[in-house]
């Protein structure tokens, strides 16, 4: 496992998305409310590069004539098909036997915390001041 | 929030050719100018008269941003009106040698009106040339025809037949009596003559006969499989109506209506065929032999059945040679070549599929 920092936390803000590359691997980045959560950014059914995807509910139903659109804002519909995965584990929704679209673990920390040592580089002083967005691969 | 548009980055090696590319009007009045003042003077007055209820809306809402990839949205006009676009996000990654258009918005294929419809039909014509071909040429045209006033869709194929730049003639999958029909023949003759395949291409949703034989769909799931029900009966009806027989260089691709079903239909046509042929004594050969000699498909929507290796089977019984990669960018169901096919091919299989096939169709190269 290893930790990549990506960006500030102030290039995320809640309903925003990013994409990154870690790795050799271009990673979607959303922030939806507030959660962070981090996605492979190609479509495991036919390759789309899902960060331009819709982020959404579900619809769900108990039969013809009931509709209600449930857990808004945990789903990213894929920007071809529309196949449907979850933010959070990137499982897909209509077909979560064999697809799922990869998901990393993602985390907001404070910059102290992810260097160390004497932050002097030449003779300028260097200053942890924000936030962080960091991606965990696996 | 204004998703940004993003370049797939890896460019596919083996160049293809795309046999559904669909060119949006960028402004409502885009072929205004290719129309004579009597006929822009017409549709100003009195829009399009096609077969539904409102011109430019469709009964269902699509699957999304009105059909199309969401992420194929230029920043000015609708997915599909942006050639650079379309070069940035389709032809140049995926290595498209060459694509051909099929323009369905507003064209000449549904007006009821003969005279605008051929009008309409000339001026997207036109347009396709200028605004696509010309600029960019990997592009192929699709001639628009007046369809269901065929003597005025000769005309048209006639003025454009000998322009290399337009390599097939369009026609809709909803026309208003099956293609077999003797009154559609003499743009068979028309065809024939040029040298040029019929692309049937699905249009037209709304009105017209109910897009099954038992009334209206009630989802776009429905409507959307209903493709195939239209594909399968027009191809039932070239070929019992004779038109095979009495046009035998007639060549027809079925663009968007799916190929899983050929071979089922060819059974029972063949079956019933040993029964009724004293029925249609005009039929030489079996109705298997004409679906196999005269039609193709493209693959998109391609089927995707559990095991994905049944269709090598399907394909072994149609032929290699008889399908053609098709992406219907900028539509929502957009197939890349890289992904779309989940099944193993060999080397020649591939290059038929993707490239070959299409150029030895359409004299392309
Ligand atoms: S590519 Fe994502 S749903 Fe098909």
């Amino acid at each position: 496992m290893s930790r990549h920092v990506v960006c500030s936390a102030d290039e995320l803000p809640p309903g925003s998305r990013r994409t990154a590359f870690v790795d050799g691997r271009e990673i979607a980045l959303f922030n939806v409310d507030g959660r962070l959560h981090a996605l492979l950014n190609r479509c495991p059914h036919g390759g789309a590069r899902i960060c331009t995807g819709v982020v959404t509910g579900i619809a769900q139903s108990s039969g013809p004539g009931d509709y209600r659109l449930e857990r808004h804002g945990e789903f990213l519909r894929c920007p071809w098909h529309g196949w449907e995965f979850e933010l959070a584990t990137g499982q897909s929704w209509c077909d979560p036997r064999t697809t799922r679209l990869r998901s990393y673990d993602v985390k907001r920390e404070p910059g102290a915390s992810l260097v160390k040592g004497p932050y002097v580089a030449e003779r300028f002083p260097v200053v942890i001041e924000n936030d962080y967005v960091v991606v965990e691969t696996r | 929030m204004n998703a940004p548009f993003l370049e797939q980055q890896a460019r596919q090696t083996l160049a293809v050719v795309d046999c559904d590319i669909h060119p949006a009007h960028r402004t409502p009045g885009e072929l205004l100018p290719y129309l004579e003042p009597r006929w822009r003077e017409h549709y100003q007055t009195y829009g399009v008269h096609v077969r539904q209820a409102l011109s430019s809306t469709l009964m269902y809402p699509r699957m999304m941003a009105a059909g199309m990839r969401t992420d194929a949205l230029p920043s000015a006009g609708p997915a599909g009106s942006d050639l650079d676009m379309l070069r940035k996000q389709h032809l140049d990654p995926v290595n498209v040698e060459f694509g051909l258009l099929m323009a369905l918005s507003k064209g000449g294929m549904e007006e009821r009106n003969p005279e605008f419809a051929a009008a309409m039909s000339r001026a997207t014509n036109d347009w396709q040339i200028d605004h696509w071909v010309r600029q960019e040429p990997r592009l192929r045209a699709g001639i628009v025809v007046p369809q269901e006033f065929p003597e005025a869709a000769v005309t048209e194929i006639e003025r454009c037949a000998a322009d290399r730049r337009y390599v097939q003639i369009m026609l809709s999958s909803r026309p208003s009596d099956p293609l077999g029909h003797p009154r559609y023949w003499p743009i068979y003759a028309a065809a024939e003559r040029a040298g040029l395949p019929i692309g049937l291409h699905p249009v037209g949703y709304n009105g017209g006969h109910p897009s099954t034989g038992s009334g209206w769909p009630t989802y776009y799931l429905q409507e959307h499989y209903v493709f195939v029900a239209c594909m399968e009966a027009l191809a039932a009806s070239f070929i019992v109506g004779g038109v095979f027989e009495r046009f035998p260089g007639l060549k027809v691709v079925l663009v968007e209506g799916g190929f899983a079903w050929a071979p089922a239909l060819a059974w029972r046509m063949d079956k019933h065929f040993d029964k009724f042929r004293k029925e249609v004594p005009h039929l030489k050969q079996r109705p298997s032999e004409y679906l196999r000699r005269h039609i193709w498909w493209t693959t998109q929507p391609i089927e995707e059945p559990e095991h994905a290796r049944h269709l090598v089977e399907i394909i072994d019984w149609i032929g290699w040679d008889r399908l053609l990669y098709s992406s219907d960018y900028p539509h929502w169901d957009y197939d890349n070549p890289s992904f779309s096919f989940k099944f193993p091919m060999t080397e020649t299989q591939r290059r038929k599929i993707f490239r070959d096939n299409a150029m030895a169709l359409y004299r392309l190269s």
